[in-house]
C-alpha cells in the first residue's frame, strides 16, 4: 500500500511537471513572433493562402485551445485540416512537421537508436571509469595515484565535450587515422562497424562525464571511511576488500544514482553537441535541423520529448532510491 | 554538500583564513590563469592596438589564395598575427580570442549573478519558511536540475527576433536555469542555521522575517554562495561557448570563442591551429575557475579535502 502510494504520487508529480513544461514551451513558442504558417505558406504567400495555412495548422485558435489540442493529440491523436487534404496524426501525436510532411514522433523514433547507442554506451563506460577511479583514489588517498586521478578529474570537468571531441578527431582521426571521424552504422547492419564508429564519441563523453563521478565517489567514500559503521565492519575483522566494496560503496550509490539519472536523461533527450561534432544523425542533430529550418512543431515536439525522457529517468531514480534506501519510501522526501 | 561555517562568529562570518588559499598551489594557479584572462579581456583594446589588428577586418593577403587557409606555417602565426588568422576571412585570430574573452567573461559572470541572486532568495525562503513554500521551490528546483535547458535555449534562441540583444538573452536564460543549484545549497544551509540560537534570539526580539533573512541568515551564507558561484561561472562560460558553437549563441560579428571553435570544425584537417587557440583560451578559463572554486570549497569545508 505504501509502495503503491509512493509510485502513484511520483507518477502524478511526473505528469504535473510535463504539463508545466508543455505549458511554458507552448507559451514561449506562441508568444514569439515566428509564424509556422508563414514558413509553410511558400512564395508568393498571398493573404488568402496564409489564412488557409493558419486554419489548417489550427493557429487561429486561442493559445490555450491550441495547447489543449496538442495535449489531447498525445493521448488520442488529431487531424489537421478537413476533407481530402486532411492529415491525420495518430496517437501519440507529438505534433506534425509540415516542412517534412511527417509526424514528429516518427521523426524522433527514427533517430532514437543513434542517440540511444551513443548515450548508453558512453554511460556504461563513464560509470565504470568514474566510480572505479573514485574508489581507487579514496583507497589510495594522498598517494600519487590519488593526485593524478583528481588532476585528471579537474581537467575532465573543465573540458567542453566538443573541444575534446574535436581534439580526438584531430589526433585519432586525421593524424593517426585510427578511427572513423564521423557517421553512424546501425547495429543490425554490422555490430563491429557500429561500435567502431561510436568508440571515439563514447570515450569522449565517458571521460568528460566520468570526472564528476570520480570526484563524487571519492568524496563519499572518504566520508564513509570516517563513519562508525565502517569502523564496526573493520573491527569485525572483515577483509578490506569487503569493507570497501560492500559497506563503503553503498554510501556512494545514492548520490551516484541521482547524478546518473539526470545525466543519462539529458543525454537520451538528444546529445546535441556530441552528435554535431561526430556527425551522428541522432535526436540532437534532428533538433539542430529543426532550429535551422525554424520547424516549430518539430522543435516543440523535441523539447517535450527531451523533458519526457528526463522526467522518466528521474522517476526511475526515485524508484531505485526507494529500493536502496527504505527511509525515503514513507514521507514526502 | 554541506558547508560548515563553523567557528566564525555568526554576524561577522568572515573566516580568519582566506590567506590560506595562497597555500593551495592549484588554487593559486587558477587565480593566475583567471587573472591573465581578465587582463586579456580588459586590455583587448590596448593589446590589439599594439598588434595592429581588430577582430572584424577581412584580410585576403594573409590567406593562401588556393585553399583559403592561412598563408604560412602554423595557421599563419607570425609577429604580424600573433595567433595567426582565421581561414577564409583572414581576420586576426589574436584579436578574436582577446575580444572573445570579453564576451565569455561578460556572459559567464553576469548570468552567474542572476543565478546567485535568484537561487539565494529562493533557497532562503524555502529553508526558512518550510512547509508549502519549501515543497514547491524544492520540487521546481528538481525539475530545473534535469531540464534539458540546452535544447530549450537553442529553441528559444531560434525563435527570438534578432533585434533582441543576444548577450542579454543568454545572460537572462542561462542565469535563470542556474538558480536551482544555488537554491539547494542555500536551503540546506538555512535549515541548519535557523536552529541556532542567534536566529531565535533575533526573532524573540521582534525582528521581521525579512530582517532575519537579510540581517541574520544571509551574512552567514556568503561562504557557500561564493563557492557555488565560483563553480557556476566556468559552467556558464562553457554553456555560452556550446551555444555559440552550435550557432545558437552569440551571432557574428561579435567575437566568441565558441563560435570560433564551431567554425574550426570545417577546417580541422587543414588548419588545426584555428581550433587550438580559441580552444585553449576556453580551457584555461574553465580550468582556472574550477581550480579557484575547488580551492575555496576546500577552504570553507575542510571535510571535503
Amino acid at each position: 500500500m505504501r509502495a503503491a502510494r509512493f509510485v502513484g504520487g511520483r507518477l502524478l508529480g511526473m505528469l504535473i511537471v510535463l504539463l508545466v513544461v508543455a505549458l511554458i514551451s507552448y507559451l514561449i513558442f506562441y508568444l514569439l513572433p515566428a509564424d509556422p504558417a508563414r514558413l509553410a505558406c511558400g512564395r508568393p504567400c498571398t493573404p488568402a493562402n496564409l489564412a488557409i495555412a493558419r486554419d489548417f495548422m489550427g493557429l487561429n485558435e486561442p493559445w490555450y485551445r491550441q495547447l489543449l489540442d496538442f495535449l489531447t493529440g498525445i493521448v488520442a491523436g488529431r487531424t489537421f485540416g478537413s476533407g481530402t487534404a486532411a492529415i491525420h496524426c495518430a496517437a501519440p501525436c507529438f505534433g506534425y512537421s509540415f516542412q517534412q510532411n511527417a509526424q514528429v514522433i516518427d521523426l524522433i523514433t527514427s533517430r532514437a537508436p543513434v542517440t540511444a547507442s551513443l548515450a548508453l554506451g558512453a554511460a556504461v563506460l563513464w560509470l565504470i571509469l568514474g566510480v572505479g577511479s573514485g574508489v581507487l583514489s579514496a583507497v589510495r588517498r594522498g598517494t600519487a595515484i590519488d593526485r593524478l586521478t583528481m588532476a585528471g578529474a579537474v581537467a575532465g570537468v573543465s573540458t567542453p565535450t566538443y573541444l575534446l571531441g574535436l581534439l580526438g578527431i584531430l589526433v585519432f582521426g586525421f593524424t593517426l587515422d585510427m578511427v572513423p571521424v564521423s557517421g553512424y552504422v546501425p547495429i543490425v547492419d554490422s555490430p563491429v562497424d557500429w561500435a567502431w564508429h561510436l568508440i571515439l564519441p563514447w570515450l569522449v563523453l565517458a571521460y568528460v562525464n566520468a570526472a564528476l563521478y570520480a570526484r563524487l565517489t571519492r568524496g563519499q567514500m572518504l566520508e564513509a571511511f570516517g563513519e562508525d559503521y565502517i569502523r564496526t565492519a573493520r573491527a569485525k575483522g572483515l577483509s578490506e576488500k569487503r569493507v570497501v566494496g560492500w559497506h563503503a560503496l553503498r554510501n556512494v550509490l545514492l548520490p551516484v544514482v541521482t547524478l546518473f539519472g539526470i545525466d543519462l536523461g539529458a543525454l537520451l533527450g538528444g546529445a546535441v553537441i556530441t552528435e554535431r561534432v561526430f556527425g551522428l544523425p541522432g535526436i540532437g542533430a534532428l533538433m539542430i535541423d529543426a532550429v535551422q529550418s525554424l520547424d516549430l512543431p518539430l522543435l516543440l515536439g523535441c523539447t517535450l520529448f527531451g523533458a519526457l525522457v528526463v522526467v522518466i529517468c528521474n522517476f526511475a531514480v526515485d524508484l531505485v532510491y526507494g529500493l536502496l534506501d527504505p527511509r525515503t519510501r514513507g514521507g514526502n522526501a | 554538500m554541506r558547508v560548515d561555517v563553523g567557528e566564525s562568529s555568526p554576524t561577522t562570518g568572515r573566516p580568519r583564513s582566506v590567506r590560506r588559499l595562497w597555500h593551495d598551489r592549484w588554487a593559486v594557479a587558477g587565480l593566475v590563469g583567471f587573472g591573465l584572462l581578465v587582463l586579456l579581456a580588459a586590455g583587448a583594446d590596448l593589446l590589439t592596438a599594439i598588434e595592429g589588428h581588430n577582430p572584424y577586418d577581412y584580410n585576403n593577403a594573409a590567406l593562401d589564395p588556393q585553399s583559403g587557409t592561412p598563408a604560412g606555417p602554423l595557421g599563419g602565426v607570425s609577429g604580424e598575427h600573433w595567433f595567426g588568422v582565421e581561414p577564409l576571412t583572414g581576420r586576426d585570430l589574436f584579436a578574436i580570442v582577446a575580444y572573445g574573452a570579453r564576451t565569455s567573461l561578460l556572459i559567464g559572470l553576469a548570468s552567474t549573478v542572476v543565478s546567485v541572486v535568484l537561487g539565494a532568495a529562493l533557497g532562503l525562503l524555502a529553508g526558512y519558511l518550510g512547509g508549502w513554500s519549501d515543497r514547491i521551490i524544492s520540487r521546481v528546483g528538481d525539475v530545473m536540475f534535469g531540464f534539458p535547458y540546452l535544447i530549450f535555449l537553442i529553441a528559444v534562441g531560434a525563435v527570438t527576433p534578432l533585434s533582441f540583444p543576444r548577450p542579454l538573452l543568454l545572460i537572462v536564460l542561462l542565469g535563470f536555469f542556474g538558480w536551482a543549484r544555488v537554491a539547494r545549497i542555500v536551503r540546506a544551509q538555512t535549515l541548519t542555521l535557523k536552529q541556532r540560537s542567534f536566529v531565535a534570539a533575533s526573532r524573540v526580539m521582534g525582528a521581521s522575517t525579512v530582517q532575519v533573512l537579510w540581517r541574520q541568515l544571509l551574512p552567514n551564507l556568503w561562504a557557500p554562495i561564493i563557492v557555488v558561484g565560483t563553480l557556476l561561472v566556468p559552467e556558464r562560460i562553457a554553456a555560452e561557448a556550446a551555444l555559440s558553437f552550435l550557432g545558437a549563441g552569440i551571432p557574428p560579428p561579435r567575437p566568441s570563442w565558441g563560435r570560433a571553435i564551431g567554425s574550426a570544425v570545417d577546417w580541422i584537417s587543414t588548419d588545426p591551429m584555428f581550433l587550438l587557440f580559441p580552444g585553449a583560451a576556453l580551457f584555461v578559463a574553465t580550468l582556472s575557475l574550477n581550480l579557484v572554486g575547488d580551492g575555496l570549497r576546500d577552504l570553507f569545508d575542510p571535510r571535503s579535502v
